[in-house]
């Protein structure tokens, strides 16, 4: 028996919707076995993994929460990925974001009012933004790999963040722990009706809806395009190949820095050592699970959420490792890949009976 | 046993391979539609037709590449099932490829060693060379296959291929590459074999190779064997009307106004460093096109078309700006929009992936190339009923068959694609154009239809400037004549004034044009 | 022993696994295959021979059992970049992400806990001549055969047949398949074979250089082994020459905190991260060298058509 790929003529618009969602059904039903083989009750730990942070009010509110910063890094990246450039060290540049963004409550404590927190997230976009330019120049420049540039810098940006908040920018009065001093008032992001969810949803929803009109309406977005479906093509239109590697990179960088200031004039209220649960490589799934279309994305990006809420329900509720996240991470991407094959290819079986026949 | 096949045994000869009832379908398509041939000991058998005729489709699955769905293949009468390269090679057969054979990275002799059983590097070496020698292909056998000219790759293909002694060699196209001179020197060769005993699967559309080598031809068209003929009985128009099926007609060309000339594309002294190892640098071209002619450079593939393309449309600016002109401005350091915008306009070899993205639709692929032209199709904002309104004007003027409104330039055959691109290209009506390769794999309707296209805007007043490996279409639309050989280009001569022998000799390079051609220098010195 | 010897021997054993996982990831993408999965597959590696060597006692399983881990990756990527022919890069990302999940998963049960190592050998008279004795005949076993693995790598590569084939398929996928060969089965080999390597590497990791599990304890090694082939412009002997002096820049940094020279820890430990990008860049200059040595269809997907 052997498989045989045949490209179809055209690529398959149903097969484009399907794909992700026979993904998920996939990742399901191997999330069944594993647990299985923990030794929990299968339908259970699904049932804490998927259903349960539905359930509730305050979880809904947490996966908004989860959800956001995901998705805002995942906008960015997808433009990155059309223009086939490889940002992979958005958790650096989220980390970036979340650096600067901290600058002015940090030297200006006392520093209160409307001005404050438009200036942190000022910083927190053009943190991201530089962060995320050097990859770009040391590519354009020197022709070094920013697959290995931009994921080193992640490492660098985590060493960063850690001796910030344990050295120069502990907060004096924090028992030795290792965080910057708390923002306060205006430095933070309002929370929204009385809920959880800070303002920084509304940046999402702006991203997706400016994102998708630049990418499909203008002459921008089409750039971006061409030069990721044929860079000679691109040349021949008079685009260049650089200025589109510095851009996207700019973009992509941006967003994840403004994920990471939202994060700690958010949720978080201050610097840590550690601002991200790995949000940066998440978004990475969640751009290729949302078919690296802003709404796709916004999607895809509850769905991760899910998986870090779930991931903690288990631990708590089953005593199941915490990494069990990453692993259904993992396998999603893995399965959406997979299937994404379908789009533009039909499977073929061929038994040795058939081929036989055939001759 | 089928028909053809008796035939062939009632003539005397015995037969090496026949297939009965091949077929090999893709899709919808069918590419072979139960075809029949016969191939006897030692006979060269052409196999001629179009592009797209099924000729590759049939080759491949002779060599074991491609499965058939149904049909017999029979080596000495024997039913055989050639599931691999390796199963063909085995029978006896070898080929020798047009495209995807060679390995750049690897060194003749490790070319070679991989299609031959595990032996002896010296050893190998000496066979290389010794039977290179014999053939008149000398070969180095420590080369790197990626610092050798074309003709010198074609050499290792057809010496790697005698090494494995066949009985049957498959030759797909091979004076594609070549100079006039250079395939006189294959011809020796493929006739020294033949005598020896070696049958010959020739694949070609020129008819003038069928009728000086072949002595037996088999006429595909769109899948079927239209006839098996013996070209001594044949003319070349006679293969001509069984090969398209109709007649295609000619190029109505009156000749050119004799008004004074006004040269609209300028190149003086155009140098331009090869950017990679594999390229080839331009030195000191200098040339004129003239509103009114088109203009033909000839050359054998490799010797810096793609690199003087780029250096025309602006794909890679040149170092300075009096090195190209553009109706008297000058442009060398002008970007490919700049060029455009002072009317000017281009069409490369390579349709898919760089004259238009596959995956994109045809009106996105009007973008494509006028958002840069000033025209309203894009600002900042793209308007994409303009760029419909550009998609459907060209599709029904120049005749593109769409499988429904406004598909992806995937779902388009090449000649169809081909037609699309020029025809978006002379919609604005350009002052300029400049195409590589105007019908390479387009089949003869759509290339008849496209040269006529060529001239019909030059004799509007614009200069059109061809690069084409195709001599016989310079011949066809062609005013003057230039031939690029290893980065120089020959002066441009009226094509009245040559023959095909002596532009072959310029394409061969300057070191062989001597006999009473005027050398580079001494023309430009004049 | 010295202080300078010991650090040579530290530098030594620092680049073993780096020496390992580059010349898996080598042969890889000789053949073709891009496989960012390395960080993954070195990962499950790790885990997979920590626990095996602590449950069955006997560490020499631990190293099988981390070859295997690595080899059930890479059997997982090959699948799915392959066979589906799915995009490497994203593949590859996900295999990390994938591996770093599971072994975090796999190694919860084993975090703190002591385990089984393999020492150095003891070569009775030889191992005590000074300075050679040690650095010479006083290494643990799996370095000697990372040494050999890098001549092995090398002969097969450019003195045997096979190598001569997985080269071809690396150059021209398209040209190999028309001779006939089977271009999805060697490039399957090279990519199992690659994560025969990481998990060794990751194997090394776990029960020689640090004989404990950790979470995330191959802290960007496989990373720095992508960035090692590219440096050594996909020859083997440059990967040792790499492998060593990513060794000494992590032995060093170490060495400097540890005395104290008053700059912060944490910058000290970004100097691996940081020569990676320097050396990148550095070797990334020179574009003609890479394009002569670099695969030509290194992460181009193949479907054969037939």
């Amino acid at each position: 028996m052997r498989l045989e790929l045949i490209r179809r003529p055209a690529p398959s618009t149903l097969m484009t919707v399907l794909s992700p969602l026979v993904a998920v059904a996939l990742t399901v039903a191997t999330g069944f076995v594993i647990f299985a083989a923990f030794g929990v009750d299968p339908l259970e730990a699904l049932y804490f993994f998927f259903v349960e942070p539905l359930t509730a009010t305050w979880s809904l509110e947490e996966l908004v929460v989860k959800a956001t910063p995901i998705v805002l890094i995942a906008i960015g990246l997808s433009v990155c990925f059309l223009s086939n450039t490889w940002n992979i060290g958005a958790e650096g540049q989220l980390i970036a974001g979340a650096i600067f963004g901290s600058i002015p409550p940090i030297f200006f404590p006392e520093w209160q009012g409307p001005l404050i927190l438009p200036v942190m997230i000022a910083m927190g976009i053009l943190g991201g933004m530089l962060y995320g330019a050097i990859p770009a120049v040391l590519k354009v420049r020197f022709g070094a790999n920013e697959i290995l540039t931009s994921l080193m810098l992640v490492y660098v940006a985590q060493l960063l963040v850690d001796y910030l908040a344990r050295g120069p920018w502990r907060n004096p009065e924090g028992l030795n722990f290792p965080d910057s001093r708390p923002f306060e008032g205006w430095q933070l992001l309002p929370k929204l009706f009385g809920t959880e969810i800070h303002l920084s949803i509304a940046f999402v929803i702006l991203a997706v809806v400016v994102v998708a009109f630049v990418m499909r309406s203008t002459i921008t977005g089409f750039q971006v395009r061409v030069i990721g479906e044929a860079p000679r093509a691109g040349a021949f239109a008079g685009f260049s190949r650089n200025r589109m590697i510095l851009l996207v990179f700019l973009i992509s960088g941006g967003f994840a820095g403004l994920a990471g200031v939202s994060e700690v004039a958010g949720p978080i209220g201050q610097l840590r050592i550690s601002v991200s649960p790995g949000y940066g490589f998440t978004a990475i799934i969640v751009a290729f699970l949302g078919r690296l279309n802003p709404i796709g994305i916004l999607i895809a990006g509850f769905v991760l959420a899910l998986t870090f809420l779930g991931g903690e329900g288990a631990q708590i509720m089953l005593g199941l490792p915490e990494q069990m996240t990453r692993v259904f991470q993992g396998m999603l991407l893995f399965y959406v890949l997979a299937c994404d094959t379908f789009i533009h290819y039909r499977v073929r079986v061929r038994t040795k009976h058939a081929a036989a026949a055939e001759a | 046993m089928d028909q053809a096949a008796s035939v062939a045994t009632a003539a005397g000869d015995t037969v090496l391979l026949a297939t009965d009832g091949l077929t090999k379908r893709f899709g919808s398509l069918t590419a072979c539609d139960h075809i029949s041939l016969d191939i006897r000991h030692g006979e060269v058998h052409a196999l001629l037709g179009e592009n797209g005729a099924g000729k590759s489709t049939l080759v491949k699955m002779l060599y074991g590449s491609l499965a058939p769905d149904d049909g017999h293949i029979l080596w000495e009468g024997r039913p055989v099932t050639i599931s691999s390269p390796a199963e063909a090679r085995r029978l006896g057969i070898g080929m020798v490829f047009q495209h995807f054979s060679l390995f750049e990275a690897l060194s003749v002799a490790e070319n070679i060693a991989l299609a031959l059983p595990p032996r002896g590097r010296r050893e190998l070496s000496d066979t290389i060379r010794a039977v290179s020698r014999e053939y008149g292909l000398p070969l180095d056998p420590s080369a790197g296959v990626a610092d050798l000219s074309v003709g010198e790759r074609q050499r290792v293909e057809i010496v790697r291929c005698l090494l494995q002694e066949p009985r049957l060699i498959i030759m797909d196209e091979p004076t594609s590459v070549l100079t006039p001179q250079e395939a006189d020197l294959l011809f020796v060769t493929l006739r020294r074999l033949s005598a020896e005993g070696v049958a010959i699967l020739y694949i070609t559309h020129r008819l003038s190779e069928v009728l000086e080598l072949a002595h037996r031809a088999t006429i595909l068209r769109r899948g079927k064997v239209v006839e098996t003929a013996d070209p001594k009985a044949e003319s070349a128009k006679s293969l001509a009307a069984m090969m398209v099926g109709s007649d295609v007609g000619g190029i109505e060309r009156e000749g050119r106004e004799p008004v004074e000339a006004k040269s609209r594309l300028v190149l003086r002294d155009l140098s331009l460093p090869a950017d990679n190892p594999f390229a080839t640098t331009l030195t000191d071209i200098t040339l004129t096109v003239n509103a009114g002619e088109v203009l033909g450079v000839a050359g054998v593939a490799g010797n810096g078309q793609s690199e003087f393309f780029d250096a025309i449309s602006g794909e890679r600016p040149l170092a300075r700006d009096d090195m190209m002109q553009i109706d008297g401005k000058a442009v060398g350091r002008a970007g490919v929009n700049a060029r455009r915008r002072l009317g000017a306009a281009f069409v490369p070899e390579e349709r898919i992936g760089h004259g238009a993205v596959p995956g994109f639709r045809l009106s996105e692929n009007v973008v494509l190339t006028r958002h840069g032209t000033g025209e309203q199709i894009a600002r900042f904002i793209i308007d994409r009923r303009a760029a419909r309104d550009v998609e459907s004007r060209v599709g029904e003027r120049f005749d593109v068959r769409r499988s429904g409104p406004d598909p992806k330039a995937s779902a388009l055959s090449g000649g169809n694609l081909q037609k699309f691109i020029m025809g978006r290209e002379i919609d604005r009506t350009p002052g300029i154009l400049v195409v590589n390769q105007p019908t390479w794999g387009v089949d003869a309707g759509a290339a008849r239809a496209i040269r006529q296209a060529l001239v019909d805007l030059a004799r509007n007043g614009s200069a059109v400037l061809i690069i084409s490996q195709d001599l016989d279409e310079i011949f066809e639309i062609a005013d003057r004549v230039a031939v690029l050989s290893e980065g120089k280009l020959s002066p441009a001569q009226p094509t009245e004034t040559l023959t095909a022998e002596q532009v072959g000799l310029l394409m061969g390079g300057v070191h062989h044009a001597h006999d009473g051609l005027p050398h580079e220098e001494d023309a430009r010195a004049s | 022993m010295g202080i300078i010897e010991g650090i040579m021997l530290t530098v030594i054993t620092a680049a073993t696994p780096l020496l390992i996982a580059a010349l898996g990831e080598l042969v890889a993408e000789r053949s073709g295959v891009l496989n960012l999965g390395v960080e993954g597959m070195m990962a499950v590696g790790a885990v997979c021979g920590f626990a095996v060597a602590l449950e069955t006692g006997e560490p020499w399983l631990g190293v099988l059992a981390a070859i295997a881990g690595g080899v059930i990756m890479a059997a997982l990527f090959g699948v799915v970049t392959l066979i589906f022919v799915a995009n490497q890069v994203a593949s590859g990302l996900a295999l990390t992400l994938f591996g770093l999940g599971l072994s975090g998963m796999l190694g919860s049960a084993y975090v703190g806990r002591p385990g089984a190592r393999i020492g150095s050998l003891e070569l009775p008279v030889l191992s005590d001549i000074p300075i050679l004795g040690s650095l010479v005949f006083g290494l643990d076993p799996i370095t000697y055969f990372s040494i050999a693995l890098a001549a092995g790598v090398w002969f097969f590569l450019f003195r045997s047949r096979g190598g001569l084939v997985l080269r071809a398929v690396g150059d021209s996928h398209a040209s190999a398949h028309a001779l006939g060969y089977n271009v999805i089965g060697v490039r399957f080999m090279a990519v199992l074979f690659g994560g025969a390597c990481a998990g060794l590497a990751g194997g090394y990791l776990s029960l020689v250089y640090t004989p404990q599990w950790a979470q995330a304890m191959t802290a960007g090694r496989g990373w720095i082994a992508l960035a090692l082939v590219v440096f050594a412009t996909w020859l083997p002997g440059r990967v040792v020459l790499g492998a060593l002096l990513f060794g000494a820049v992590s032995i060093l940094q170490l060495h400097a905190q540890a005395i104290g020279v008053g700059i912060p820890s944490q910058f000290l430990t970004m100097l691996p991260y940081l020569t990676t990008i320097v050396v990148l860049v550095i070797i990334s200059r020179n574009r003609l060298l890479l394009r002569v040595n670099t695969p030509a269809c290194l992460g181009q997907p193949f479907v054969p058509d037939r």
